[in-house]
């Protein structure tokens, strides 16, 4: 883990370019259809959202173009991608690798909140459930994705490959078990 | 005899990380208001229990269950409940504070080990030996308001194992008896497992100044680029008399790894990590830390250096009561 | 309904002190308690007055209890502690530590300081020797209700905090001494500086909460003058009044006054507001939302 002692990677101005102009209703279909699939073989996730799973989620890539609107609508989930005002319950924003570290348990959220790297708006309390939720699913989102079928899946394999190579993003889960 | 580290894990997979990060022991509690981080999203159901202290036993490891917020008048049947479904899971202690529910668990769970939660806050050896005499307690777990030397005399006038808390959050209060979360919120850690809670936070930013309040009070500002410690309401900045600051305490956090050869000297037990509500990466990470430095001092070797700063609220760390000059 | 006077929080000279337990004597409250309850180090300034306190209220007709400290740790508190077990007065369990020293079966009382939260604590107090709990100041009517039918029961008198600043936090560090820069051992006793607690106030100049050395209260002073009709239906038998600096005597007077319906609570909240005119005023544990809300601002009269 490397929270205090390396800077969080910032995604590449350029690389995000893409983003800017491509249609991203595409993307959000695809990203919906992981997303279901992710809570269909994680069904602790939505569970632990407890009141919560009614909520609309915003996260929020502060160095990409985009922010992915979550709506877990109790299990039966959407994801979206989209550009400009977003309204949403709770807001999650932080760098690319702040995210996915987060998901992948690279980071620990309460250490990227506290030197600020993740900032939380709107309801807290709901962030927090949704961080725990998925802190307990051990999510794998490279693996995630290579399950995913479709039109779209190879070009999203690729722009993740792209992603972590050049951003040193922690795009697939750790090894945690150091001394197992 | 090696100093056990018992770690926190508020879900099941912190559960399995502290256990192969290296824990003796694990503590944790069921999803509701019997334990005293029922924060959103945290904590076990019952099937997660029975299987989570299955994993722990079968890797040599133990598992504690809190049951340590004080039961409403009117609905102790969920305590109740509490302990049985804890004892039928097969925990190996059950961490208790409230006296009603010490003396349920006593005449209806006999068999069932009980350790004293620092909800209790036995500060002082009669009061550890009236527990352990009238309910049969085995270890307390110190409140964070004394100093080794306190803790070394309370080790010579009790034979009650002691536990003491040597990482994370600090509880500035004689913990158990704060209402301050209450008073602002309607929450609070004795009634609802919760303290400053997060549905009564909101965070404010503007031109890089984030304002964390709690209940609609300011108890943080943080200018650009500081670290901003969550509105724990303790160690908010507020003023009085012609003075501004962290009048009760500084957003810091405990960490207590280089008196680990001290409290060892003072006959403690187990040392204790806080961070039920931490993700597993912190808990793999603490525990790793702290075994490792059980280990050196077991073997006679010199202590690692730590490197947990950055998991620390605020990024800064005390060693808290423990030293008596934090009074 | 009764009342009862609780035990000073602040730290008085040993004059003032005097003089606010004659006055009290001369009140038409039913119960005092006395001693001290937040701070060891302020005892040797006053503690030879206490016994001449406790004559004159006895005198007077008052029931009297010595209060046990709040957080008991030092070798020398634990000595105090013991030494209030044989004084012969009734002790208020503050820290369930005193239970330890008072002899089995001894009758004693449970002050708010103590987590009596449901019946099941209630009744292993009761079976202790406990004849009357003073409930911790943040239970909900609900569990007021479900106690003081509980306490029935067992022959428990239950109380309620009845008014002034509420204790809501005792620590091992004082506040007053680190707001002064001084260690707790070097306090200087500072908190004799403020005999109401000093407000602490947040950094939008809030009022928020008070400091008393050790102890940290609310900014607001409780009133349940609202509540006094709720608190009898529940069977609530004694209100605590609390004790502050200035015009204690007739507030306990104005309450007497609530209890037996010679005042109205609207009229013994403008009396509150009157003589002291920039209080704010909560019962909101009971009833409300949360411990700082006031019902008095919905209206109610």
């Amino acid at each position: 883990m490397s929270v205090a002692t390396q800077p969080i990677p910032i995604f590449p101005p350029t690389a995000a370019i893409p983003l800017r102009a491509m249609p991203l209703a595409p993307l959000s279909l695809a990203l919906t259809a992981a997303c279901r699939r992710i809570s269909r073989a994680h069904p602790g996730l939505i569970r632990r959202l407890g009141e919560h799973d009614h909520c609309a989620f915003a996260l929020d890539p502060t160095d990409l173009p985009v922010v992915l609107l979550l709506e877990p609508n109790g299990g039966v989930p959407r994801l979206r991608v989209m550009r400009g005002e977003v309204a949403s319950d709770a807001r999650i924003s932080g760098p690319l690798a702040a995210l996915i570290g987060l998901v992948h348990g690279a980071f620990d959220g309460d250490a990227l909140f506290f030197s600020r790297d993740l900032v939380i708006s709107g309801d807290t309390g709901a962030a927090l459930a949704l961080r725990n939720a998925v802190d307990d699913a051990e999510l794998d989102l490279a693996e995630e994705f290579s399950a995913m079928t479709g039109p779209l899946a190879a070009p999203m394999r690729r722009i993740f490959a792209m992603a972590e190579r050049r951003t040193g993003v922690a795009l697939t889960r750790p090894e945690e078990a150091g001394t197992w | 005899m090696v100093m056990e580290i018992v770690c926190p894990a508020g879900t099941p997979a912190a559960l399995r990380a502290a256990v192969k990060a290296g824990a003796h022991t694990v503590y944790c509690g069921f999803n509701d208001e019997t334990n005293a981080r029922n924060f959103p999203g945290l904590n076990f159901d019952r099937s997660e229990m029975r299987e989570g202290i299955r994993f722990a036993h079968a890797h040599g490891a133990k598992v504690l269950v809190a049951i340590n917020t004080f039961p409403s008048a009117g609905n102790e049947a969920l305590w109740h409940r509490a302990v049985a479904d804890a004892e039928a899971c097969g925990a190996d202690a059950i961490i208790l504070a409230d006296i009603g529910l010490l003396d349920y668990a006593a005449r209806h769970h006999p068999g069932q080990r009980r350790h004293l939660s620092v909800q209790a806050a036995a500060a002082n050896a009669d009061m550890i030996n009236f527990y352990a005499g009238t309910f049969g307690v085995k270890r307390v777990v110190l409140p964070r308001v004394l100093s080794v030397p306190e803790i070394a005399a309370i080790n010579a006038e009790t034979g009650v194992e002691t536990e003491v808390f040597v990482f994370g959050g600090l509880c500035v209060m004689a913990e158990g008896r704060c209402s301050l979360s209450s008073y602002v919120t309607g929450r609070s850690p004795n009634m609802n497992g919760v303290c400053s809670p997060a549905s009564h936070v909101d965070y404010h930013e503007e031109n890089g100044v984030l304002d964390a309040r709690l209940g609609g009070y300011t108890i943080h500002r943080t200018g650009n680029g500081e670290s901003a410690p969550y509105p724990t309401l303790c160690k908010g900045c507020f003023g009085a008399g012609e003075k501004a600051g962290h009048l009760f305490e500084d957003p810091v956090s405990l960490n207590a790894e280089k008196l680990i050869p001290q409290l060892h000297k003072a006959g403690v037990t187990a040392l204790k990590i806080e961070g039920r509500q931490r993700s597993r990466s912190y808990v793999a990470q603490v525990v790793r830390n702290f075994r490792a430095a059980v280990d050196a001092l077991e073997d006679g070797r010199p202590l690692p250096e730590g490197m947990l700063a950055g998991l620390s609220e605020g990024q800064a760390m005390t060693t808290g009561a423990y030293k008596k000059t934090w009074r | 309904m009764q009342l009862t006077v609780g035990p000073n929080q602040f730290f008085w000279p040993a004059a003032r002190w005097r003089d606010f337990y004659d006055d009290v004597a001369a009140s038409p409250a039913e119960r005092v308690v006395l001693g001290e309850l937040v701070c060891s180090k302020r005892m040797p300034f006053y503690q030879d007055c206490i016994p001449g306190a406790v004559e004159r209220l006895q005198g007077a007709g008052k029931a009297v209890a010595l209060t046990s400290l709040a957080l008991i740790t030092l070798k020398r508190e634990r000595k105090a502690m013991a030494e209030l077990a044989e004084m012969g007065v009734e002790v208020e369990v503050n820290d369930l530590t005193a239970l330890a020293y008072l002899p089995e079966g001894a009758a004693f009382s449970v002050g708010p300081l103590v987590n009596a939260y449901n019946e099941g604590t209630l009744g292993w107090l009761a079976g202790r020797g406990a004849t009357r709990v003073c409930l911790p100041p943040e239970l909900p009517l609900q569990s007021v209700e479900t106690l003081a039918r509980k306490g029935r029961d067992l022959g428990v008198e239950i109380e309620v905090w009845g008014h002034g600043r509420v204790p809501l936090a005792i620590s091992g560090r004082c506040y007053h001494a680190r707001l002064h820069g001084r260690t707790k051992d070097n306090c200087q006793f500072a908190c004799e500086d403020d005999p109401d607690g000093l407000d602490v106030r947040t950094l939008e100049d809030q009022p928020f909460l008070a400091m008393n050395g050790v102890q940290t209260l609310s900014d607001s002073f409780a009133c349940m003058a609202h509540q006094v009709a709720a608190l009898r239906d529940a069977g609530v038998t004694a209100l605590r009044l609390s004790p502050q600096s200035h015009g204690f005597a007739a507030l306990c007077g104005w309450y007497r006054d609530l209890l037996e319906g010679r005042m109205s609570a609207g009229a013994l909240v403008a009396a509150v507001q009157a003589a002291q005119p920039d209080v704010r005023l909560s019962d909101g544990f009971l009833t409300g939302e949360r411990g700082v809300a006031w019902s008095g601002a919905r209206g109610a009269a």
